[in-house]
């Protein structure tokens, strides 16, 4: 919204004020003001009213004309012009030699062979509107050779407040309330608005007035006849002009300025469509053409203003076409109403048609402005146009008010919230100049709220703070730390393990951590062969290729290997994020949190990387948890999953996700040539597996004794068990030192290193261990390939 | 000294000459005071001698003993000093100035940014806590005091999932759970409730360099006993002088949020210019950067927290900002993509 400082100034006198810096304090204290300031016409002078004495055409050209102005000087002046509407007598303004129009400076200028002595001006070209169809006409009765600035606001300061800063300020919607915002900064006056008395009309007849519906709060009205003027007053144009409006006709003029001053939209009707007005809404939907002649749906949830049963304006959103003001039209049926905010709001939504005037519904504006805008408006109409009679009394019917709320306080309260001392005077002076009522007594407040303060806005003390708070300025506040008692705060669980696995990867095995997003990207899904499955979905995304949430981050990172072809020969990615497990019984989604890894690698063999992972998962195990993994091989149920190479990943007894390699028909559509294992684990899970803590064992004094052992084995899971069940407590440790294939198949060979805290072990005494083992092994038909070492 | 013993010796000497490594002067060892070695051996021509020529002879023939032994200890070091000389002679210069192996992982720049936020609070006793990113209409709207008719409900704005939950549009989403976790402390132990709450939200809009349907923000709260405005600009500017590590500035405007109330938004001096005015702040010297203010009575009422004895403020940072601000990031659409070429950069930042 644009706000002229000029009008500003009507209600609060600024003089002797900076007025950049009181916009400044304005941004502070009230609402935010975009950056550029505009200083309208100060870069326009020399411009004067000049009278047309005499017009030729130039005899070589058809456009131009010679005209000899009058500019209240001795002598005439001839100009050269091209406007189409020069005419003898005619007033207009003219830039003088040494006239200024923004960075021209006018000088005598030869126009097809004849000299220019200055310039008519359009009203676009001396920056008061739009208008460049021909030099302006002036029609007030000014001598000539009158300064233009001296008699028309051309200049003004103009700026802008963000309409979204505005949103819960609904008083703030007209440039009296903004005056009264000024006021209260400068510490100066805040004028009454002139109003004519309306009740000088009270014997008039009323008009036919019914509110049949409760979403119209409020319904002021007067009719009035004979307007004589087709134009606005050039300075009521300008500001129009200024706050971004454009200048129609002097009585649309008239309401649209009425709303940029006092935030109430209005708006008029011509009398004989509108002779019985009700407020209501239809059982059934149909269509209606508004005044820019566009025909839309309104549905029964949609408030209108009808003549008797006929609609004739979508209420608080814009007029009917039919009932629109005509050349045949003599008495005018003047509208000033509110209506509930949020019905104003659906409907806009619902029509996707949103005006100045719903615009400013929406906010819940005052239902006590009514009928002062109208008080407002009669005062205006009368001045300006003196055969303009009112024919009808004030008509008004309410169907909902605002309590009226009061709130008491006392100085502790203001002192806890604010943390600093502001003097009782200055909260005082404060609130009584931004309308509040103000009752003190003994460091005790007893404050009445404004009704333009009432509809929302200010409903309980935490409000009060802010209005005495802003005023007094945030930058004036002593900026203090808080007193508070001190307790330890430990570290959620999952927060640090999830920090030590990203630490882990990054800094141990350069890993890059990559985000994604939530949602299944169904293209990219399809593009790898992957199937979307099950999935909770969105209901209002606008991009069907989101509108499912993954269950898995895998098929995610995949697409981002996909996307990051050619970054690497061998690199590896990870990320913690949020996938859903469906809906739940509670009727809730299961979300639960997945750290998922991949390697690529177009260098190493696939077991090599599979490996390298499984390794890094149970390194992570073990040094957050100290944790030993164990796997659980697992059936492949999705597209990208390994037939052979799918293993569950289990830590404390508990199933925390999976490893594998990714399916060929998958990998091969990422890359031919490289080999990609992931692995997914629940985080959640993860952390609740209880931390083993480390136990230190003393390092034994007595000599170690190592055995190599070689079994024919496709796996080794046999041999781990087979150790693991001989129970020996002077196995120090056990390792795998090859593996390899010959004629009688798969061999693996194995390190156990016996080691005795008290004393020198015996042959005898190894070899009873490694006689048990083997006899287990024995039992499953694992034997040993190359007889007893010793 | 007899003649036997001077041409031994003499051999032995000129034998010693000959010797170019370990395993001769072994050999020569032996040959000479082995077993049966020609030192040795002269000893067993004693017993042919008398008393007084033995006692002669021996000490004669112990002294040539110690001669070689020493002579071969002798040699065998100048042998290995040989030895080490070559092997060190033998090791090629390399060629330091070959360009480094620089294989590093990566953190996501929003992780180094919310670390550093992290360490701020948690120096300062908050409580870091995490939530979910699907929540209800009541945790993101209704416990905020953001009534039905709310403009920030409209289905545009929120994603809605079948079930009636959306993806969190803010991360005060979370407040009302926090407030409900650390009320009884605060009310029956006197602990004020002091927490940060970092977050992925999400926004049904188009996305473009400046716009993000994902992005992550920095929720805060503190709520005591006379936490005041005073105290939420103290916190306010001591954090963001942190994480920025210089002195910066900040100023409050007002600004509307339904669950504060004051609410503000809160500008900090530009980081380009320092104030003076730059195209980055568009010459107004000031980047607004978060909202907060004092919580609204009612979120509070509505976390079990009396308003009448509780006062507290909340804010909340944009990290995906912070983040772009902090490097440079242009394009907001870069940190979701995955890609390594520009993500791979951001090695760490402590």
């Amino acid at each position: 919204m644009f706000l002229s400082m000029n009008w500003i100034s009507d209600f609060v006198d600024l003089s002797g004020l900076d007025k950049l810096e009181l916009i400044s304090k304005f941004s502070l204290s009230t609402a935010e003001v975009e950056n550029e300031i505009f200083h309208k016409g100060s870069d326009i002078s020399g411009i004067v009213v000049a009278e047309i004495k005499s017009v030729e055409n130039h005899p070589e050209s058809k456009k131009l004309h010679l005209l000899k102005v009058d500019i209240g000087e001795a002598e005439l002046v001839d100009v050269v012009c091209g406007a189409p509407n020069v005419k003898v007598g005619m007033k207009t303004a003219f830039a003088k030699l040494g006239a200024q129009i923004g960075d021209i400076t006018i000088t005598p200028r030869k126009l097809a062979g004849y000299t220019s002595n200055g310039m008519c001006c359009s009203e676009k070209e001396i920056g008061i509107s739009d208008s460049n169809d021909g030099i302006m006409e002036i029609t007030d009765d000014l001598p000539n050779g009158t300064d233009l600035k001296s008699v028309y606001q051309i200049e003004d300061i103009v700026f802008e407040v963000d309409n979204k800063s505005l949103t819960n300020r609904p008083d703030l919607w007209g440039h009296y309330g903004i005056a009264r915002e000024f006021a209260a900064i400068a510490g100066r006056e805040l004028k009454p608005l002139p109003k004519a008395d309306l009740s000088v009309y009270n014997n008039l007849k009323k008009v036919d007035l019914k509110i049949e519906d409760p979403l119209c709060y409020r319904y002021s009205c007067l009719q009035f006849e004979g307007i004589s003027k087709h134009i606005s007053p050039v300075n009521m144009r300008i500001r129009l002009y200024y706050c971004g409006m454009r200048a129609l006709n002097f009585l649309a003029d008239l309401t649209n300025y009425l709303m940029l001053e006092m935030g109430q939209p209005m708006h008029a009707f011509d009398s004989r469509k509108v002779e019985k007005i009700r407020v209501k809404r239809f059982d059934k939907p149909f269509k209606f053409t508004t005044l820019d002649g566009v025909e839309r749906d309104i549905d029964e949830n949609t408030l209108m203003i009808c003549n008797g049963d006929i609609p004739v304006a979508i209420a608080g959103i814009m007029g009917g076409l039919d009932s629109e003001i005509v050349e045949s039209t003599s008495t005018l049926t003047l509208e000033s109403a509110t209506f509930d905010a949020s019905s104003i709001r659906k409907s806009t939504v619902r029509l996707a048609h949103r005006t100045d005037a719903s615009m400013r519904y929406e906010k819940s504006l005052d239902p006590e402005m009514t009928t002062d805008a109208i008080a407002r408006f009669v005062k205006l109409l009368t001045d300006i146009d003196e055969k303009a009679v009112v024919v009808s009394s004030l008509t008004d019917e309410s169907a909902f008010k605002y309590d009226s709320i009061n709130l008491e306080f006392d100085k502790a309260f203001v002192n806890k919230y604010t943390g600093i001392e502001i003097p009782d005077e200055t909260i005082i002076k404060t609130l009584t100049a931004l309308g509040f009522g103000v009752d003190y007594a003994n460091g005790n407040f007893k404050v009445v709220v404004p009704s333009w303060r009432s509809t929302k806005d200010v409903t309980m003390k935490a409000d009060i703070i802010e209005e005495i708070t802003r005023i007094y300025g945030y930058d004036n506040f002593d900026v203090n730390t808080a007193a508070v008692p001190l307790y330890p705060v430990r570290a959620a669980q999952e927060k640090s393990d999830e920090d030590r696995i990203k630490d882990i990867l990054v800094k141990r095995y350069s890993m890059h951590e990559l985000h994604s997003y939530i949602w299944a990207y169904h293209d990219e899904y399809k593009a790898l062969g992957i199937e979307i499955e099950d999935n909770v979905e969105l209901i209002n995304a606008t991009n069907p290729n989101i509108k499912t949430i993954r269950k898995a981050i895998v098929p995610t990172q995949l697409c981002q290997l996909k996307y990051n072809t050619g970054f690497d020969s061998d690199y590896s990615v990870f990320e913690i994020g949020r996938v859903v497990n469906g809906i739940g019984d509670n009727g809730l989604c299961n979300e639960r949190k997945k750290l998922c890894v991949s390697i690529y690698s177009k260098t190493k063999e696939m077991e090599e990387i599979y490996f390298e992972l499984r390794d890094i998962l149970c390194i992570i195990a073990d040094d957050i948890k100290h944790e030993k993994l164990t796997f659980a091989k697992k059936e492949a149920t999705h597209s990208y999953q390994h037939p052979k190479n799918l293993n569950a990943i289990i830590c404390g007894g508990k199933e925390i996700g999976e490893i594998g390699i990714v399916n060929a028909a998958v990998s091969k559509k990422i890359d031919k040539k490289a080999n990609i294992v992931y692995a997914e684990i629940d985080v959640s899970d993860f952390a609740s597996v209880q931390n083993a803590s480390i136990s230190y064992k003393e390092a034994s004094r007595f000599p170690e004794i190592e055995i190599d052992l070689s079994f024919v084995t496709l796996t080794y899971a046999p041999i781990a068990k087979a150790i693991e069940n001989a129970n020996c407590s002077f196995i120090k440790d056990v390792s795998v030192t090859d593996t390899y294939t010959d004629e009688s198949g798969k061999s693996i060979t194995i390190r156990i290193i016996f080691s005795h805290p008290e004393k020198t072990l015996s042959k005898e005494e190894v070899l009873e261990v490694v006689n048990v083992i083997l006899a287990d092994l024995e039992t499953q038909n694992i034997k040993l390939k190359n007889g007893l070492p010793m | 000294m007899s003649a036997k013993t001077s041409e031994i010796k003499l051999k032995f000497l000129e034998a010693l000459q000959t010797i170019s490594n370990a395993e001769e002067l072994e050999k020569i060892r032996v040959e000479y005071i082995g077993k049966k070695g020609y030192v040795t051996e002269l000893l067993k021509e004693m017993k042919n001698l008398s008393n007084e020529e033995k006692k002669t002879f021996g000490q004669e023939v112990n002294i040539l003993k110690n001669e070689v032994n020493d002579k071969i200890s002798e040699k065998r070091e100048e042998l290995r000093l040989k030895e080490i000389e070559l092997e060190n002679s033998r090791m090629p210069e390399f060629d330091i100035s070959m360009p480094p192996k620089l294989k590093r992982g990566s953190y996501h720049p929003i992780t180094l940014v919310q670390r550093q936020c992290e360490e701020v609070f948690r120096s300062m006793g908050f409580a870091i806590e995490d939530y979910s990113e699907i929540v209800t209409d009541y945790e993101c709207f209704e416990a905020l005091n953001i009534p039905k008719n709310h403009p920030a409900r409209d289905m545009q704005d929120t994603y809605y999932l079948e079930n009636g939950q959306l993806l969190k549009s803010h991360t005060s989403a979370a407040q009302n759970a926090i407030y409900k976790k650390y009320k009884d402390a605060l009310i029956n132990d006197g602990k004020p409730i002091k927490a940060i709450f970092p977050g992925r939200c999400f926004r049904n809009e188009a996305t473009d360099a400046c716009h993000e349907n994902t992005f992550f923000q920095m929720e805060g709260v503190m709520v005591d006993k006379n936490i005041s405005i005073s105290n939420l600009i103290f916190f306010m500017k001591t954090m963001l002088s942190e994480v920025f590590q210089k002195d910066i500035k900040v100023r409050l405007r007002p600004g509307f949020f339904p669950f504060v109330e004051p609410g503000f938004e809160l500008d900090i001096s530009c980081l380009i210019c320092g104030g003076d005015g730059c195209p980055s702040c568009k010459h107004s010297g000031w980047l607004e950067l978060c909202p907060c203010g004092m919580i609204h009575p009612e979120v509070l009422r509505m976390g079990g927290i009396d308003p009448e004895e509780y006062t507290g403020f909340a804010f909340g940072l944009g990290l995906t900002r912070l983040a772009m601000m902090k490097y440079g990031v242009k394009d907001i659409r870069d940190l979701n993509s995955g890609s390594l070429k520009n993500l791979a950069q951001f090695t760490d930042d402590k």
